[in-house]
Order: C-alpha cells, then sequence, then structure tokens
C-alpha cells in the first residue's frame, strides 16, 4: 500500500481504514459469521411470528375447550370441516361466531342439522348442557366472538312496557304480534319465540342466527335486551289471552275461519232445526 | 153491590178492540200478519245477517259510550301493565280501557266483531243461496243490487270499524288504504290528502272514520235493508217447486203467530251463537299489538276476512308499473289494478248479473219458482267459478300464514296463487258442469225407471235381474212404467222415502213421537196397517 494509493482513495474510504492491515483468511472468518448471525436472527424471528406445523396441531385450548373439540370432530366436522374452518357447499366456517352462536344452535337443537334445507328446524337437543358450553368453549377459543352473559334468568329488572315497544319495532316484522313467528321468502321462516329460553333469545339476537339480522350492544344495549326478553317471557308467553281461546294468534285469518266453522255452521244447522219444525 | 168478574181470558181480546177502536188497524193488519211465507232452512241464511246486524247495532251504542275517537296523544295509566307509560293516541287508550277497565267492556267489544264477521259471512251465504237458486231473475232484480250495495257497504262498515282502534293492526290496514288511494291515477294524491287531511296518517282521519262507522254507514245500511225487507214483503218470496206450488201462489205459514215466533227464536238463536264466540274466542288482541307507529308492522298483519282477498290480489300481483310520459310524468302503479280496479269490474259483474244473464237466455218472464242448482247447470258453473276465484283471492291474502304454518315456500304460494287464480275458475265452471247434468240425469232415471229396491231377481234362464219400483202406477205401458213429468224437485230415491220401511223417527236429539214398531223381519210384516204412508212423488212435503 503507498501513499499514493491512499490519496487517490477518498475520506471514506480513509476513514473506513482499519488500524491494521487484516489478513484475507481473517476477512473471510468474519463474513461468514455475520452470514450464520444474520440467518439465525432471521429464522427466529420467523419461528416466533410465524405459527409452525406443530403449533396449528395443538393449539392451547382449555380443558373444557378441548372436551368440545372432542364433540366437534364426532358431531360437526363433517359440515364445518376440520378446526371449524367450513366445507364449501356444505357448512360455513364458525370462526369468529362466537360462544352465542353455538349456544343458540346447538341447545335448541338446531344443529346438528337434520338435512340440508331453507332453513334449521327446532328439535329436541342432541347435546346435553355441558355438552354444548364444551362446543360454545372450543369455538370460542377458535376464533372468539359474541358471548352471552351468566346465568339463566337474563330478564332481571326488565322493563316489559319498554321492552314491548322494542319488540314491536325491532321483532315483531318477522315473528309477529304474539311472537308465534312468520314466513320468509323461499321457505324461510321466523320461527316461534314461545319454546325459546332467555338465554337462547339473548343468544340469537347477538348472533343473528339464519335470517335474522345481528343486534349487537351497540344496536340494542344488554338491558334493552333484557327489556325484550322480560317483554317475550311474561308478557307473550304468560297472557292468559283475557278474551278467551286465542285461535293460534295467528290474526284475522283464522278469525275468519272461526266465524264460518263455527258462527256459520252453528246457525246453519239451527236454520236446519227451526225450519224442520213446522 | 155485586162485584164484576175480572176475566183474565178476555183481557187481549179486549184491549185489542180498544186499540182497534182507536186507530183502525184491524184490517191492514189482518193482512199483515196472514201474509204467507215459505218455509225451508235456507231462508232464514238472510236472517242471519240481519239479526247480527242487530246485534251489531246493539253492542255498538255500548262501545260508544267508553269509546274516544281521538287522535291526542296521551300516557297509558291503565291495568294493562305491559303498555303503562307507552303513549299513545286517546283512541287506543279509550279502547284498551274498553278492553280492560270497562265492566263487561271486553266481551263487548269482541261481540260486536264476531257479530261483524257474521254479519258479512251471512251476506255472502246468503247470496250464494239466491245466486244458486235463481231467486234474483225477474222481478227481483233490483233487490239483487240492493243486497250486493249490501255487501259493499258492510264491507266499507267493516274497514272503518276496525280502523278506530288505532292499534298496530288498524294502522297498517288505513297505511293500505292510503297507498290504494294515492295508487289512483291523477287524482289519486287529492283524494288521499282530503281523506286524511293531509299526509298520512295525520290527526283527523280516526274522527272522520269514527262518524262514518256510527252514523253514515250505518244510516246507509238501515235504509238499505229497510227497502231489502220491504221489497221482499212487496214482492212475496220465492218458493221451491213442489206440490201445489206454482208460480202464482205462495205456500207456506201465517206471518203470525209461527213465522214471527220461529223468527223470535232464530233471533235468540243467532244473539246466542254471537254472545258465546264473543265470550269464547278472543279476536283483534288490540293490547298485543301496540298503539299504532308508521314503523311498526308486523308480521300476518291481514285484513278481515271479507276484505282478505284484495289482500290477495295485491300479492299476487306481478309488479308492473306503466308510466306515461305526459307533463313530468305519471306513474300507474301495479297496485292500481288489484285493488281499484278489480273491486270496481267485481261490483259491475256482480250487480248486473241478472241482466246478463237474461238478456243472455232471453227470458223476459216473472220467476217466482226457485230453480235446483242442477237444474240451471250454466249458472251454477258461473257461480262456482266466482267462488272458486274468490276462495284463491282470500287464502293468498293469508299465504304468509299458511306458507308458515304448513311450512310451504312462501314463493311458491305465491306462484301456486298466480297461477291457481287462473286455472281453478274455468276447471271449477267445468266440474260443477258436468257435476249439475249427472244430477239431472239421475233424477230423470229414476222418474223414468224407479228407485232401486236392493232385491236381485233370478230369472228362470238363469240372468240377475234389479228390481226397480216405479214411481208411478202402471198406465198402460208395455214395460209397466208410467210417465212422470221432469218438474225439478226433489226426486225419491230410497225405498224408505216412498213409505217402504216407515218415516225416519223425527226429531233433533230426542224422538219427538213414539218410534214405531219396525218388522222383524221382510218375511213379518207389521200386522197392523201403518196409518200414514208418504205421499209418493215427493219427498219433501211431509211436514
Amino acid at each position: 500500500m503507498t501513499s499514493d494509493n491512499d490519496r487517490r482513495r477518498g475520506l471514506l474510504a480513509r476513514l473506513r481504514e482499519r488500524p491494521a492491515a487484516r489478513s484475507r483468511g481473517r476477512r473471510r472468518l468474519g463474513a461468514a459469521v455475520r452470514l450464520i448471525a444474520a440467518l439465525m436472527l432471521a429464522g427466529g424471528a420467523y419461528t416466533v411470528f410465524a405459527p409452525g406445523a406443530q403449533a396449528q396441531d395443538n393449539p392451547q385450548l382449555t380443558g373444557a375447550a378441548a372436551e368440545g373439540k372432542a364433540l366437534f370432530d364426532v358431531s360437526c366436522v363433517t359440515c364445518h370441516g376440520r378446526n371449524a374452518q367450513g366445507v364449501e357447499g356444505r357448512g360455513p366456517s364458525l370462526i369468529g361466531v362466537g360462544a352465542a352462536s353455538v349456544e343458540f344452535q346447538v341447545s335448541s337443537g338446531r344443529m346438528p342439522l337434520a338435512r340440508q334445507e331453507a332453513q334449521a328446524h327446532r328439535k329436541p337437543p342432541v347435546f346435553t348442557d355441558e355438552q354444548t358450553r364444551q362446543l360454545a368453549q372450543y369455538i370460542q377459543e377458535l376464533g372468539g366472538g359474541p358471548v352471552v352473559p351468566e346465568g339463566d334468568d337474563l330478564r332481571e329488572d326488565g322493563n316489559i312496557a319498554a321492552g314491548g315497544e322494542l319488540f314491536r319495532i325491532n321483532c315483531s316484522q318477522c315473528h309477529a304480534f304474539g311472537g308465534g313467528g312468520g314466513a320468509l321468502s323461499s321457505g324461510k321462516f321466523a320461527p316461534s319465540l314461545h319454546p325459546a329460553t332467555d338465554r337462547q333469545i339473548y343468544a340469537a339476537m347477538l348472533s343473528g342466527p339464519q335470517n335474522m339480522p345481528v343486534f349487537g350492544d351497540n344496536q340494542l344495549r344488554p338491558e334493552q335486551k333484557a327489556d325484550i326478553i322480560a317483554y317475550i317471557q311474561e308478557t307473550l308467553k304468560h297472557d292468559q289471552d283475557p278474551g278467551g281461546f286465542n285461535l293460534g294468534r295467528y290474526g284475522p285469518s283464522t278469525e275468519g275461519l272461526a266465524i264460518f266453522l263455527v258462527g256459520i255452521v252453528a246457525l246453519v244447522f239451527a236454520s236446519l232445526w227451526i225450519a224442520g219444525k213446522s | 153491590m155485586k162485584r164484576r168478574k175480572f176475566d183474565l181470558a178476555a183481557t187481549p181480546g179486549k184491549a185489542a178492540v180498544g186499540v182497534d177502536d182507536r186507530f183502525a188497524v184491524a184490517t191492514p193488519l189482518r193482512k199483515l200478519l196472514n201474509k204467507v211465507f215459505p218455509d225451508h232452512w235456507s231462508f232464514l241464511l238472510g236472517e242471519i245477517a240481519l239479526f247480527s246486524f242487530v246485534v251489531l247495532l246493539l253492542t255498538g251504542v255500548f262501545l260508544t259510550f267508553f269509546f274516544e275517537p281521538a287522535m291526542t296523544e296521551v300516557v297509558y295509566d291503565g291495568s294493562y301493565a305491559p303498555l303503562q307509560g307507552t303513549p299513545m293516541s286517546a283512541a287506543y287508550a279509550s279502547s284498551l280501557d274498553i278492553s280492560f277497565d270497562v265492566r263487561g267492556g271486553l266481551v263487548m267489544r269482541q261481540m260486536h266483531h264476531w257479530a261483524a264477521l257474521l254479519f258479512m259471512a251471512a251476506i255472502v251465504v246468503h247470496m250464494l243461496r239466491v245466486f244458486f237458486t235463481g231467486a234474483f231473475r225477474k222481478p227481483r232484480e233490483t233487490n239483487w243490487i240492493i243486497g250486493s250495495l249490501l255487501f259493499w257497504v258492510g264491507f266499507l262498515a267493516g274497514f272503518t270499524g276496525y280502523s278506530l282502534p288505532d292499534d298496530g293492526l288498524s294502522g297498517t290496514g288505513l297505511r293500505i288504504a292510503s297507498a290504494i288511494m294515492l295508487s289512483i291515477p291523477v287524482i289519486g294524491s287529492w283524494v288521499t290528502s282530503s281523506v286524511f287531511g293531509g299526509e298520512f296518517p295525520g290527526t283527523i282521519i280516526i274522527s272522520r272514520f269514527f262518524i262514518a262507522h256510527v252514523l253514515l254507514i250505518p244510516g246507509l245500511l238501515v235504509a238499505l235493508i229497510s227497502v231489502h225487507l220491504g221489497l221482499v214483503f212487496k214482492q212475496k218470496h220465492t218458493q221451491w217447486p213442489g206440490p201445489g206450488r206454482t208460480n202464482n201462489n205462495v205456500v207456506g205459514e201465517r206471518m203470525f203467530p209461527r213465522y214471527a215466533l220461529k223468527q223470535g227464536g232464530f233471533f235468540m238463536v243467532v244473539f246466542g251463537v254471537i254472545a258465546l264466540m264473543g265470550g269464547l274466542f278472543q279476536i283483534n288482541p288490540i293490547w298485543l299489538f301496540g298503539p299504532y307507529e308508521a314503523w311498526v308492522v308486523s308480521a300476518a298483519s291481514q285484513p278481515d276476512w271479507y276484505v282478505m282477498f284484495l289482500d290477495g290480489s295485491t300479492r299476487l300481483m306481478p309488479a308492473w308499473e306503466i308510466p306515461i310520459p305526459i307533463g313530468d310524468g305519471y306513474v300507474i302503479p301495479p297496485l292500481f289494478w288489484p285493488t281499484v280496479v278489480l273491486p270496481g269490474i267485481l261490483v259491475g259483474l256482480s250487480t248486473m248479473y241478472p241482466f246478463l244473464e237474461a238478456r243472455h237466455l232471453k227470458d223476459r218472464n216473472s220467476h217466482n219458482l226457485l230453480e235446483r242448482p242442477r237444474d240451471a247447470p250454466a249458472r251454477t258453473a258461473v257461480g262456482a267459478m266466482a267462488v272458486s276465484f274468490y276462495i284463491v283471492l282470500t287464502l293468498s291474502g293469508a299465504n304468509d300464514v299458511i306458507a308458515d304454518k304448513f311450512q310451504i315456500s312462501l314463493n311458491a304460494m305465491t306462484w301456486a296463487g298466480r297461477i291457481g287464480l287462473l286455472v281453478v275458475p274455468p276447471l271449477a265452471y267445468y266440474v260443477t258442469y258436468r257435476l249439475c247434468l249427472g244430477l239431472q240425469q239421475h233424477d230423470r232415471e229414476v222418474l223414468a225407471h224407479g228407485v232401486e229396491t236392493g232385491i236381485i231377481r233370478r230369472m228362470p234362464d238363469g240372468r240377475f235381474v234389479e228390481v226397480h219400483q216405479p214411481l208411478s202406477a202402471s198406465n198402460g205401458h208395455a214395460d209397466g212404467h208410467g210417465q212422470l213429468d221432469y218438474v225439478g224437485w226433489v226426486v225419491p230415491k230410497k225405498m224408505n222415502r216412498l213409505g217402504a220401511l216407515g218415516p225416519a223417527i223425527r226429531g233433533f236429539f230426542y224422538p219427538i213421537e213414539k218410534p214405531v214398531e219396525a218388522p222383524v223381519s221382510p218375511g213379518h210384516p207389521p200386522v197392523e196397517a201403518r196409518p200414514e204412508r208418504e205421499e209418493i212423488g215427493s219427498g219433501e212435503s211431509r211436514r
């Protein structure tokens, strides 16, 4: 290395210049160490941030959820797929639907589905309450989502009058004024509310099952949900029908049927009787 | 001094003489009381409508004592807890008070509503009787027209009535009515704003409907019913053909005492049925529908049954909008056809039917004898066509309830209604026509060959023949058959109708006469001759 050469190289090079010139072998060794360190850093970061194949098979499930997964893998996996990811054309993904949805569908017997049709029907439930909770816990831990509050009585302090008004505005369009349900398009329907429990109504509002819209906590506050449940459970179900037999509360259609089947039939018989008395 | 003996038995007579001395009513009254009405059960159907109208007036007067026809907003504080503190119109609050706080109010409200349904149902059933028996023919066309108008006025009475409580259901009905008025081209918006006093719902509609419902429409109904009954009186009632009955006489019972007593009894029966229904069956639970608010529409919001056919026609109508590019552009909405044009056609057709039929048959004679439905196959078939048309529309009016409860797709119900509306009436026409001809044919067969006896005889050559009992004595015909004319009345078709087995034991729930001892076996006929035998040729005259 001559001073002429030094002058020709720029300032940057002079600053970078090591105090003592290293041998070729040492320089190569340093590069190799740096490369290995960088590779290890990248690999380590990848291992930390990306779930490995090992983690996918064994998520950290609580005991209940693990039980739920066992049930899921026997009864639900056919349509909802492995890890509830859904099967095209058979069943939707359950990631993010939450425990509320599972609780509604399973505790009302709608799931497991009897067959593919416009809409699931209410049936006697297949799973016990305990099993339903385990399934719900599994789905909840898979993807999160809405959860029904604890307790069987979700209408405490519910204001029936306010609930009635909310019910008529939000629910009666489909479930009808008496909660008996009504038809929707193409074989879909709003079911009767009479067999539903507090938790099922709450879960339905939270999760919007089938064709029902979601009434999240920003649409109907939890206390408003309690009002609605109180109205359904205490007025619609326990209304003693002061006027007599309620004819199914189907509105004027059964009233029209009754006037012909009861009124006209009775009076035609009466006129046969009277005209026969001559 | 001898006390005069009070003769109780002579009192009515004396009182009657006293009245006649002063008012000279004996002669006209005698004519009235001796007026003869023919007796048949089907002639009592119109009375059901008349009597339920009386019940409507009575219960309606009771309801007006407590109903407040105002749309002023009040806050409910009555005894129905689920609505306490809810703001509502005074009309709805007073309807709730009638239902929960007025003694006997709920049963009166329910009787009023059931009586209204029964009134309309009886009108329709009576109308069918008149139609299918040809009672509308000359000279009674006017009464037919009045009867048809009674249906439409009753329709309006019902609509204004169930709009009054101002609950969710009646408000929905009013909204639809305003939409129907709006759909009329050119004048629609003017009509709506004059009826509602501005934009729907306004603040005046309940008061207006109230006065129409309690004064104007009942007044019109009373007037029409009076003319209807007056004409029946003047033109005399039609009667069925039969022994002794001709086109120029009336065979039946005198107005007094029998007919009047029967009618009085029948009124009590009608009243009783309405009261029972009012007490046993809940109708229109307004407390469940809540106060009307424009944004509240419940599922299964249907009109009462007699309006349901319009709801059905609306549901079946495809969404065909007709834009007319004149000026700023007009649009005839699809609602116009099923709710304005269709009822217009129906009113026209139904009122004009007697004239259409007479013109078609070139029939200018007066008819006081009825025709059995089978003897006028074309008319019966047209009637069946009209009835099936109406039924398809009415069922379609409730198609969401039917779809839901029988788990049928609502879309399938709509399409079934659309196709059914076009296919079912012609089918009904054909089937009915064939049925009429078949029934006629069988009557003629019995007249010609006699009644089947159920006895099979074996001839010496081994053939089997069925023995018939001829209805008339042989009059020289080689085959032993007499000739009986087809007169359009009941032909006996069973041997006991001919007296072969004695008449059936009479009585409604228990025998009103001691049953005649039946023969022990066909081989041992009764020893004594039966005192009374059925007259051959009329199964109906035995009374």
